[in-house]
């Protein structure tokens, strides 16, 4: 018998010396520089990190995106869960529905900063629409509401695919158990909360995790619509690395994202190691 | 009666969902006075407010005439998003596809180790590695190069992730009966890996076009010239007074994806759900 562990490694070696050279090694470089100053190369201790979290840049950052995370994702998973189940009930119309709610993945985000741009914008169609009534509204990206809209582009854009993960985990409900229940007499609503929702506790942390991921990718819509520097509500921690990189401020990017891995890395493993209950 | 009321609400979140491609299709059939007058309120300073009519009052093609035509520029970024989607999907076709291979059929030392790293790393955003890259890149001269954005983009892992969840379904007797026939491992990941792992590659294909099709962070932090932009950052730098060209751009960028997605809507579900599946 040949040693077949060695086939195994054969088979990921080119895609692992890729990762080694363009993940690994380098975030160990910069593991190091965060304990580095930048010019001088010499070793500072924890001196970077004091600076970061110190910075009120970094306080409002973090302090945003931590709020964002906390709105958008119970919004997201609720309203998902709600069209996946009621997707699983009417086939003929499920079709269309699914399409239409994964067609945000496919659309470009320069389209929806167009639109974005036409409806919210000071003399946009949304002022337009509030001026026939009297009210003169302000540029809305401009004001602490840009927070709501970013909440409303992100749970457009993950809606599809959220609402994909709820079904696939019902499918995995076998369905006998809601037969039993319906013979014993449990209504609709009862199946809901006694049976589907206990059966998708595994499905639920996959989602949390993924959707906190997701959730970094909205720094497109709010910088493509908002610029660098957007409204105090809507600066994330997206917009701070930003500025750190364009200031060319390395050893605070380096102490920032060795932070932000530490703590994404422990929810991570938090989450995700729960999700086979 | 209630029926009908959860049939509207569903309808009107799908309505909701596709307006955005009703919009700019809409816009690029408008003609420059158009939408000088029904968009330039809100795009610049001038008075009034943003008006929309359900269809362009005068239908034209003269916006689309300056984009074909008149707009070299366009093509050069057009080109660019074809090269980056290209570049990774071939990349990621020949690194990842093996490497799922090798996680989902083979046991070896630090197994569970290295497929944890693996799915820690698709996990991390962007902003983590922005600095990690950048370094890497800046030290081979690959910064200000499409390859900036294509060589970190065939190494992610999560074509890994998905492919090694879409192989696990193949049987493993399946693979011993080819060894007791004499089939090399070679062989047996060409001839049986390969066309029963075909769903997990077309989601592959499909989830990576519609994720590197709409890049913005990484070409706006390592391309320096607007030559070498991707589509994806290149049509909001289009000036309000152009809008005409930006709504038909739109447009533009959005067929591809648009036809991947309708194309392909079968395996992005299943790509999908392969990431809920447990390991």
């Amino acid at each position: 018998m040949k040693k077949r562990w060695v086939t195994g490694y054969f088979f990921i070696m080119p895609g692992f010396i890729g990762i080694l050279i363009f993940i690994i090694l380098p975030y160990i470089d910069v593991v190091r520089r965060a304990f580095m100053q930048a010019a001088t190369g010499n070793f500072i201790g924890m001196a970077n990190f004091m600076e970061v979290f110190q910075n009120k840049a970094f306080a409002l950052a973090m302090g945003n995106t931590v709020h964002f995370v906390a709105v958008c994702i119970p919004i997201l998973l609720s309203l998902s869960l709600g069209i996946a189940v009621l997707l699983t009930k009417n086939s003929q119309v499920s079709k269309i529905i699914k399409t239409g709610v994964l067609v945000p993945m496919a659309i470009p985000v320069a389209s929806v900063v167009l639109l974005w741009q036409f409806l919210f914008s000071g003399n946009g169609f949304l002022n337009g629409f509030l001026h026939i009534f009297g009210v003169n509204g302000p540029n809305w990206m401009n004001t602490s509401y840009s927070f709501w809209i970013l909440v409303f582009s992100y749970v457009w854009k993950n809606l599809g695919y959220t609402v994909i993960l709820w079904l696939a985990g019902i499918s995995m409900i076998p369905g006998d158990i809601y037969e039993a229940a319906r013979v014993d007499g449990a209504g609709e609503w009862q199946c809901f909360w006694k049976m589907t929702i206990p059966n998708l506790k595994g499905t639920f942390f996959t989602v949390t995790v993924i959707s906190l991921l997701n959730s970094f990718k909205v720094f497109r819509e709010a910088y493509l619509v908002a610029g660098d520097y957007p409204h105090g509500s809507i600066y994330l921690l997206q917009h701070l690395f930003n500025n750190w990189f364009r200031n060319l401020e390395l050893d605070k990017m380096a102490a920032g994202a060795v932070s932000l891995s530490v703590v994404l890395l422990v929810l991570i493993l938090g989450l995700w190691g729960r999700r086979k209950e | 009666m209630k029926k009908i009321v959860w049939k509207c609400a569903l309808f009107l979140i799908g309505f909701i969902c596709c307006y955005p491609i009703v919009f700019v299709c809409v816009g690029s059939f408008m003609g420059k006075g158009e939408l000088l007058e029904s968009l330039a309120p809100a795009l610049s300073s001038a008075s009034g407010y943003a008006d929309w009519s359900i269809l362009p009052k005068e239908p034209t093609l003269r916006s689309w005439v300056e984009v074909l035509l008149d707009t070299p520029g366009f093509f050069v970024t057009f080109w660019n998003s074809i090269k980056i989607v290209v570049g990774v999907l071939i990349g990621q076709l020949l690194v990842a596809v093996p490497g799922a291979w090798g996680f989902a059929k083979y046991k070896f030392p630090f197994h569970r180790v290295l497929f944890l790293l693996y799915i820690i790393l698709m996990m991390m955003p962007f902003q983590v590695l922005m600095l990690s890259e950048y370094l890497v890149l800046n030290k081979i001269n690959l910064l200000n190069t499409l390859w900036a954005l294509i060589l970190p983009g065939i190494f992610s892992t999560f074509p890994v992730f998905i492919l090694y969840n879409s192989f696990r379904g193949i049987p493993n007797e399946i693979l011993e009966a080819g060894r007791i026939d004499g089939a090399s491992e070679w062989q047996l990941f060409l001839e049986i890996g390969l066309p029963l792992g075909k769903s997990g590659i077309f989601s592959v294909i499909v989830l990576s076009f519609l994720e590197y099709w709409n890049l913005v962070e990484q070409p706006m932090t390592f391309l320096k010239d607007k030559v070498r932009w991707p589509m994806s950052i290149f049509l909001p730098s289009i000036e309000p007074e152009n809008a005409g060209i930006a709504f038909v751009a739109s447009v533009i960028s959005l067929i591809p994806a648009l036809l991947v997605f309708l194309g392909g809507q079968e395996y992005l579900e299943k790509g999908i759900s392969y990431m809920g599946m447990k390991e």
